[in-house]
């Protein structure tokens, strides 16, 4: 299916400035795996020139409109209105043709069965990790650690729950959950747990946090990074990262859309990551 | 009534006129699962070096209106990786491929030129004098006459291969360019490669990629590439090809009524990796439409000159 036009199922605002939408997608329960993203093509003319790049939140089927027909198969994106291209995306409506390049990247590795799963979300991160927790409830005991700034970055949090995932959330203003830092939490979860694998998604910063935190724990990591991109294949070379080893005279760079949008922690050089760079989906566009 | 897209550029046969614009298209295996790659005019792979090279710190890319801002800086896996990890891939094609590729010195174009000349199923080269994004590699030798007949020169000497060198818009005068380069043997000239653009983010107040400048590309800077185009084709005997902002078959109509003998699709590759093809169908359909039996007696057609 990779490159294909289609409609819009549903767009709506789901908290103050982050949106749901829901787009027809034939093959798509099957063709997407856990952090693959796809390219969203927000119009067919030339403003905005460029696909916008989103984690792929979860994929399903809804009953057909026209009594008779099977179900309709569908993949949703959540994102945030920061820029000029989601300011248009968040005008579209049901019915509105669209067209989208999915799946795209390497998504996470479920990891050990039956070792405790903690994700890690922040804000509007937290969209890659919904489809691998609904894989990983299946063999394993799932904790959600989510973070914002206030409660409007809080979003889906019930529909984590609702997998069976025990869910805990931080604001930095303290209006929901415990005032703090999502690392925080991470830090004392990790004192309290044995033998755990953590994935993560959200801002460079937190991410960097996190790995910190992982790596005195000895514990796995695996991270979902976003770059800003122009293919979204591994053609335009506009998404690279530092990868672990990197130096100047020996550059080493891995290509976010192709060889990422996840990595393992220690894929990358985490002391040489551009920290100007944000990652999270829908920044910047 | 059936139509040919059928072109000749430096004795390179092609079905049709168009292929991908060097750098927006990988080695082409990246596209092989959205486009059927038989069914372009010609491949021109990313810019290749001696050496492999890392390319420039992030971000490297931005947007801009109907256009973005580049400066990848080149990064490629070197000519013998190409040679031994992507040719296998190209060699089954029924496509004709042209690689692009610089040096950083006189020696390096020399080198890497003998290198690809040995590589039989390679249907020539593109030299590209004129990368705005790095120190070495191409604009010192695209900027200055002498340095351009010095560069296509020494790469004549070790090439038997048709030569195309690409030039840049980034000079007062680019028919001086295209001069030098035919003079000293190239075989056609494409043009444009991206204008020096930058692009400011006023809340940090930084520019918006790491390397300051970088390359403006896509349909910003169709129509500095027209006149550009129009204006080698008067200067130089050589074939000239068109690049620069094509994403329909009507711009690339407009490159090949100025004179190009065929077109690069760059930019519009990323937005939408089927535009090269429906570039194609659109101009089947046009000549079907204005009744043109040979695509050919389009090129040049200018009228009021």
């Amino acid at each position: 299916m990779p490159n294909f036009k289609t409609r819009i199922l549903a767009n709506q605002e789901i908290a103050p400035g982050y949106w749901r939408m829901r787009i027809q997608a034939p093959g798509a329960v099957a063709a997407c795996r856990p952090g693959q993203f796809l390219m969203f093509r927000v119009q067919l003319s030339l403003l905005p020139l460029l696909r916008r790049p989103f984690g792929i939140f979860r994929t399903g089927f809804q009953p057909s409109d026209v009594d008779g027909l099977p179900p309709v198969e569908y993949l949703e994106i959540l994102y945030k209105v920061v820029g000029q291209g989601t300011a248009m995306m968040s005008e579209l409506h049901q019915g509105d043709r669209v067209e989208i390049l999915s799946p795209l990247g390497r998504g996470f590795d479920p990891g050990q069965p039956g070792r405790e799963k903690i994700l890690v979300g922040g804000g509007i991160g937290l969209v890659p990790l919904f489809m691998l927790a609904e894989q990983l409830v299946a063999d394993s005991k799932v904790r959600l650690l989510m973070g914002g700034r206030t409660r409007d970055d809080i979003i889906a949090i019930t529909e984590f729950e609702r997998l069976g995932v025990e869910t805990y959330t931080s604001t930095e203003d303290g209006s929901l959950g415990e005032q703090g830092l999502v690392t925080d939490v991470l830090e004392k979860k990790l004192d309290q747990v044995a033998d755990a694998e953590v994935f993560a998604c959200g801002p460079m910063p937190m991410l960097e946090a996190v790995h910190r935190i992982c790596s005195r724990h000895g514990v796995p990591l695996q991270v979902s990074l976003e770059a800003l991109m122009a293919c979204g294949v591994g053609a335009c070379l506009g998404c690279v990262v530092k990868g672990a080893g990197h130096s100047d005279e020996n550059p080493r760079y891995l290509c976010t859309c192709k060889e990422g949008p996840v990595f393992r922690s220690e894929q990358l050089d985490w002391s040489r990551l551009e920290k100007t760079d944000s990652f999270c989906e829908g920044c910047k566009q | 009534m059936k139509v040919s897209l059928a072109v000749e550029v430096a004795g390179i046969q092609m079905k049709n006129p168009v292929m991908p614009a060097s750098g927006t298209f990988g080695y082409g295996e990246e596209y092989a699962p959205y486009i059927d790659l038989n069914n372009l005019g010609a491949i021109v792979t990313k810019g290749l070096s001696l050496r492999p090279k890392a390319g420039n710190p992030t971000p490297r890319i931005t947007e801009t209106v109907s256009g973005m801002l580049n400066a990848i800086g080149l990064q490629n896996v070197g000519v013998d990786a190409f040679i031994e990890h992507k040719m296998p891939f190209l060699r089954e094609l029924n496509t004709p491929v042209i690689a692009n590729f610089f040096g950083n010195t006189l020696d390096e174009y020399g080198e890497v030129a003998r290198r690809l000349d040995a590589i039989p199923e390679l249907a020539g080269v593109e030299l590209n004098i004129s990368c705005p994004n790095v120190k070495q590699g191409g604009i010192v030798f695209g900027t200055d006459p002498k340095a351009a007949f010095d560069a296509v020169n020494v790469v004549r000497k070790n090439l038997r291969k048709p030569l195309i060198v690409k030039l840049t818009p980034n000079v007062t005068d680019i028919t001086e360019i295209a001069r030098a380069a035919e003079d000293a043997g190239a075989d056609a000239l494409s043009c444009i490669n991206t204008i020096t653009g930058m692009a400011i983010d006023v809340r940090t107040r930084r520019p918006k990629i790491a390397n300051r400048t970088g390359g403006l590309s896509g349909p910003a800077i169709r129509p500095v590439a027209v006149r550009m185009v129009h204006q080698v084709v008067q200067a130089v005997k050589i074939p000239v090809i068109g690049v620069g902002g094509i994403s329909t078959a009507e711009d690339a109509l407009e490159f090949l009524i100025a004179g190009a003998s065929a077109v690069q699709v760059g930019t519009a590759n990323f937005v939408d990796p089927d535009a090269m093809q429906k570039v194609i169908d659109g101009l089947e359909r046009f000549c079907l439409e204005e009744g043109i039996g040979d695509i050919r007696t389009l090129i040049g057609s200018l009228e009021g000159q």
